[in-house]
């Protein structure tokens, strides 16, 4: 089985990470019972062997004598990395992992990129060469960040090149957070469109997660977990719960960062667990990218909690993948259904056969519109572990031109600063910064968009292809 | 003789499981009407064809196993562990650490090549276990990387390797709407380059599969392992010892041989489809009885009609009357299926007095073929897997020409949008390639549609 490398950058980036590991933690913890270190585990952790005499190399196979996360930890300021350390989780990383310094990026993207980037350069490469060594069979970094500040955004990017540079085979996601329209940070769409440039040249794959439709998600759950119209809601199936993990007690961004974790969670599931549809995650790009620039995919996650009734009619399995269609359960805010398929994907976990997506797929085919290309694109994956607290879960990511309105938001706040040349003379004095990287950035951005306004121009048009060729 | 099975991708490994899993459990079922010596020898031809028997009786199968991840494998091997009445040969199997993506280029590109000498060292140590080797049959799908890709590849390094053995393919057809959104690429890439090595490409299509299991069987849930079944009892149809001639009461030595000579009377068309009757859940078995005519009516119907199950069938359809030119548009009308050649196999209760003249009517043929030559019946008393009757019908027609012709267009709208292309052309499949691979589909579209 493969690895995978957790790169959690920034404040924003190392609050979900944590919740990442928790979680995680919690959901190995369910299946695996017996604490023998097995293959699912290694994917994201080591086994080290902590007593004196073994040095801290790697416990191979057998019981778990002490985890430790595969991850690599960079922030520019010690708040939140601190608190990781002092935490509950503080025993699954060592000193080794972290990238730390002390005065921030002061919400710049030229400082984390330019400047942090030039200065910790090697610093970061030792750091993830190491990481990478641990594993025998490294496939995939995933790059956890926000767009709206200055390390995640800027020193994130940064370290997405370097994967670039460094591993150019190794696949990178990235799950970035994109600010809410309402965002205290004033310079968050400069940071935000620099940021983009940079994934869209050097991501596979870019999972975007709205600020503002976690906390949507975080309200309907709310709402519905406090009138009790539920019944009986098992408290560790709530998307956004940390019920179950180490950290019980609940901090003001838990709940949001949880859902993130999940999502994680979800995607890697088939590549960590048996099912009798396996999804690896080198099939999510193959499948879902058809053209290399077109790599963000909106996600969705359902049913986001779980009754504690066991009988589950079918019904509510149906209800589940309705669900994750529908706009309120998106984690950018955007309407796939009325916006144009290139790709989708159905990740599904637990007690869910192969006629059960055969007919949810017919059922919600006529509702969906696909690219004329790929009238019949999807993709899908069974994994036979669910959840914790779930008998079963679906994670739908579409490649879907629902994305634009976002992307058109983001470059519209833009230029409303850009014409002013608002604050410019703080990027300007970095070194390294030039004017040109914002046109650059801005003109990436008007590109991408413009690709996605001509899919979404054929949508309900005729299209007529060359014919097939003809045998003489 | 016997046959050495190859086993590639996760399809390919599910699928090989059930198929000796049912193998097995029809060698220990009652016998039926044949007399104990003829079960026996059924049975001894049977395990010289598929498995070797350890000193302690174990039945150990002549498997490769061939994943480019872990799990599969290893649920496969212990699943079989488990059933006590058959295994693996564990060293045998071959997997890593990283699927091929559902990329066919890099499973034929990278991974075959890369990993050829290790999996043809496998397949040469069970080769060396035959004390007379038929063939090879390699079960794998069209639709992802390792089976697609890899199996095409290892096709090839087969065919080099062994250039007198014969080389059956089973490929299973994705469903229509996507399990992988690429498998038109990845089928087509399969199917061109299976023609160019493979002997004959005996197909399963999912949601033909699928129908069965949920028309027929009355499955409500229909798992994986459920479609995998199905097709296990119709592979073990085909292969389970059967009598190929009248005279000589012997069963049929070289499965794959005789197959062939049968059925793949010239290179152009080696695509063959499998329909068998009846076919129902286990409790509607025990309450059902059949006779042999009526079974065979409902068989030629279905091979005319084109019906691939036994529900739905369109009793409208009739052989063309009179071969003329005027032929062609009249089997369009009415969806008849030419064949190039038919073979026939019936297990069971008095299979002496079943007769098959039905299937020797010269208009379900080509011209350039009699039908004495293009139909073939194989019979044999001994009843398989629970079913007291049961006939199966392996044809090489135009029934796959609609699913043929449907991946192709597919394909071909998706490659004039350049979609996906660069995918492959990292691993060196160029656009070239492609094109070539659609001549190629195209070409055998127009050798079976003008039949």
């Amino acid at each position: 089985m493969t690895q995978s490398i957790v790169v959690q950058v920034g404040q924003c980036g190392n609050q979900i990470g944590c919740r990442f590991w928790d979680l995680a933690l919690r959901e190995h913890a369910s299946v695996n019972k017996k604490g023998i270190f097995d293959e699912a585990l290694c994917s994201f952790f080591r086994n080290v062997d902590t007593r004196a005499e073994a040095g801290g190399a790697d416990a191979q196979r057998g019981k778990i004598c002490s985890l430790k996360a595969r991850a690599v930890l960079i922030d520019m300021e010690e708040g939140v990395v601190n608190e990781i350390l002092q935490g509950p989780l503080r025993d699954l990383f060592d000193s080794k992992q972290l990238i730390t310094d002390v005065s921030g990026s002061g919400n710049n993207w030229a400082v984390g990129h330019k400047l942090y980037g030039g200065q910790y350069r090697e610093h970061i490469v030792e750091n993830l060469r190491r990481t990478a060594e641990q594993c025998d069979c490294l496939q995939c970094f995933f790059v956890i960040h926000s767009m709206g500040g200055g390390t995640g955004s800027g020193l994130g990017t940064f370290v997405l090149n370097v994967l670039e540079e460094e591993f150019p085979e190794v696949y990178r996601f990235v799950t970035s957070v994109y600010p809410s329209a309402e965002d205290d940070v004033i310079t968050s769409p400069y940071n935000s469109v620099l940021a983009m440039k940079e994934l869209t040249e050097h991501a596979d794959c870019v999972l975007p997660i709205e600020n503002q439709a976690l906390v949507d998600i975080v309200n309907k759950i709310n709402q519905m977990a406090n009138t009790g119209k539920l019944g009986n809601v098992k408290s560790n199936s709530l998307l956004t719960s940390n019920k179950g993990g180490i950290k019980e007690n609940e901090k003001p961004f838990d709940a949001m960062n949880n859902i993130v974790a999940n999502l994680l969670l979800n995607l890697t599931s088939s590549a960590r667990f048996e099912g009798s549809l396996n999804m690896d995650l080198n099939e999510i790009s193959m499948n879902l990218v058809p053209f290399p620039q077109l790599h963000y995919l909106t996600s969705s996650l359902t049913p986001l909690y779980t009754l504690a009734d066991v009988n589950v009619p079918t019904r509510r399995l149906d209800q589940m993948f309705s669900d994750a269609f529908s706009k309120d359960h998106q984690l950018i805010r955007a309407d796939p259904k009325h916006s144009l398929y290139l790709a989708c994907a159905l990740m599904v976990r637990g007690n869910v056969q192969i006629s059960d997506l055969r007919r949810n797929i017919e059922r919600l085919k006529p509702f969906l519109q696909f690219v004329s290309w790929n009238q019949e694109g999807w993709k899908t994956g069974l994994c036979s572990v669910p959840p914790v607290g779930h008998s079963h879960s679906l994670l739908a990511l579409a490649n879907n031109t629902c994305v634009k309105p976002t992307f058109i938001e983001l470059r519209d706040r833009f230029s409303k600063l850009y014409r002013k040349k608002a604050h410019l003379h703080h990027y300007m004095q970095v070194d390294g910064m030039e004017q040109h990287c914002f046109t650059e950035a801005i003109s990436s951005l008007s590109s991408l968009i413009e690709e996605y306004s001509q899919l979404d121009a054929s949508k309900g048009i005729h299209v007529s292809y060359p014919p097939r060729l003809n045998i003489i | 003789m016997s046959v050495v099975t190859v086993q590639l991708g996760q399809c390919g490994n599910q699928v090989g499981y059930e198929f000796f899993d049912i193998l097995c459990s029809d060698l220990h079922s009652k016998p039926g009407h044949s007399t104990k010596r003829e079960n026996d020898y059924y049975q001894t031809v049977c395990k010289e064809q598929f498995f070797h028997e350890e000193e302690c009786g174990d039945l150990v199968t002549r498997a490769v196993l061939v994943d480019m991840e872990p799990k599969v494998v290893s649920k496969t091997l212990s699943m079989a562990g488990r059933s006590g009445k058959w295994k693996y040969d564990i060293s045998s199997q071959f997997s890593q650490k990283q699927g091929c993506g559902n990329n066919w280029a890099n499973g034929y590109c990278v991974h075959g090549p890369k990993h050829q000498d290790i999996v043809m060292d496998l397949v040469r140590k069970q080769v060396e276990k035959c004390d007379r080797l038929g063939g090879f049959f390699t079960i794998m799908s069209m639709a992802g990387g390792t089976g697609s890709g890899m199996g095409t590849f290892l096709t090839r390094c087969l065919r080099d390797a062994y250039p007198d053995s014969l080389l059956l393919n089973q490929v299973i057809w994705p469903y229509g709407t996507g399990e992988v959104i690429v498998q038109n690429y990845n089928s087509i890439l399969t199917l061109s380059h299976l023609y160019r090595s493979s002997d004959a490409l005996l197909v399963h299509e999912n949601d033909i599969i699928h129908k069965v299991c949920s028309q027929l069987m009355n499955i409500k849930q229909i798992s994986f392992r459920d479609v995998n079944k199905v097709i296990a009892h119709q592979l073990g149809s085909i292969f389970q010892p059967v009598y190929t001639s009248e005279e000589a009461l012997h069963y049929c030595r070289n499965p794959l041989g005789e197959l062939m000579e049968c059925l793949v009377p010239h290179p152009e068309y080696k695509m063959l489809g499998l329909r068998n009757i009846p076919q129902m859940s286990e409790h509607s078995l025990a309450y059902s009885t059949f006779n042999w005519n009526g079974l065979l009516k409902h068989l030629r119907q279905m091979l005319i009609a084109n019906a691939k199950m036994e529900e739905g069938i369109n009793w409208h359809v009739r052989p063309p009357s009179q071969p003329t030119a005027e032929k062609t548009s009249l089997r369009k009308e009415l969806q008849f299926n030419t064949s190039v050649a038919n073979l026939a196999i019936l297990r069971g209760k008095d299979v002496q007095t079943a007769s098959l003249e039905g299937f020797r009517d010269p208009p379900l043929y080509t011209p350039w073929l009699s039908p004495d030559d293009a139909f073939t019946l194989w019979k044999t008393p001994r009843a398989f897997n629970k079913y007291e009757k049961s006939a199966t019908l392996v044809s090489n027609s135009q029934f796959l020409l609609k699913p043929l012709d449907n991946i192709v267009g597919k394909a071909w709208n998706m490659f004039a949008s350049k979609a996906y292309v660069h995918q492959y052309t990292k691993f060196g499949i160029d656009e070239e390639e492609f094109l070539e691979t659609f001549t190629t589909l195209e070409q055998i579209i127009a050798s079976y549609t003008n039949l």
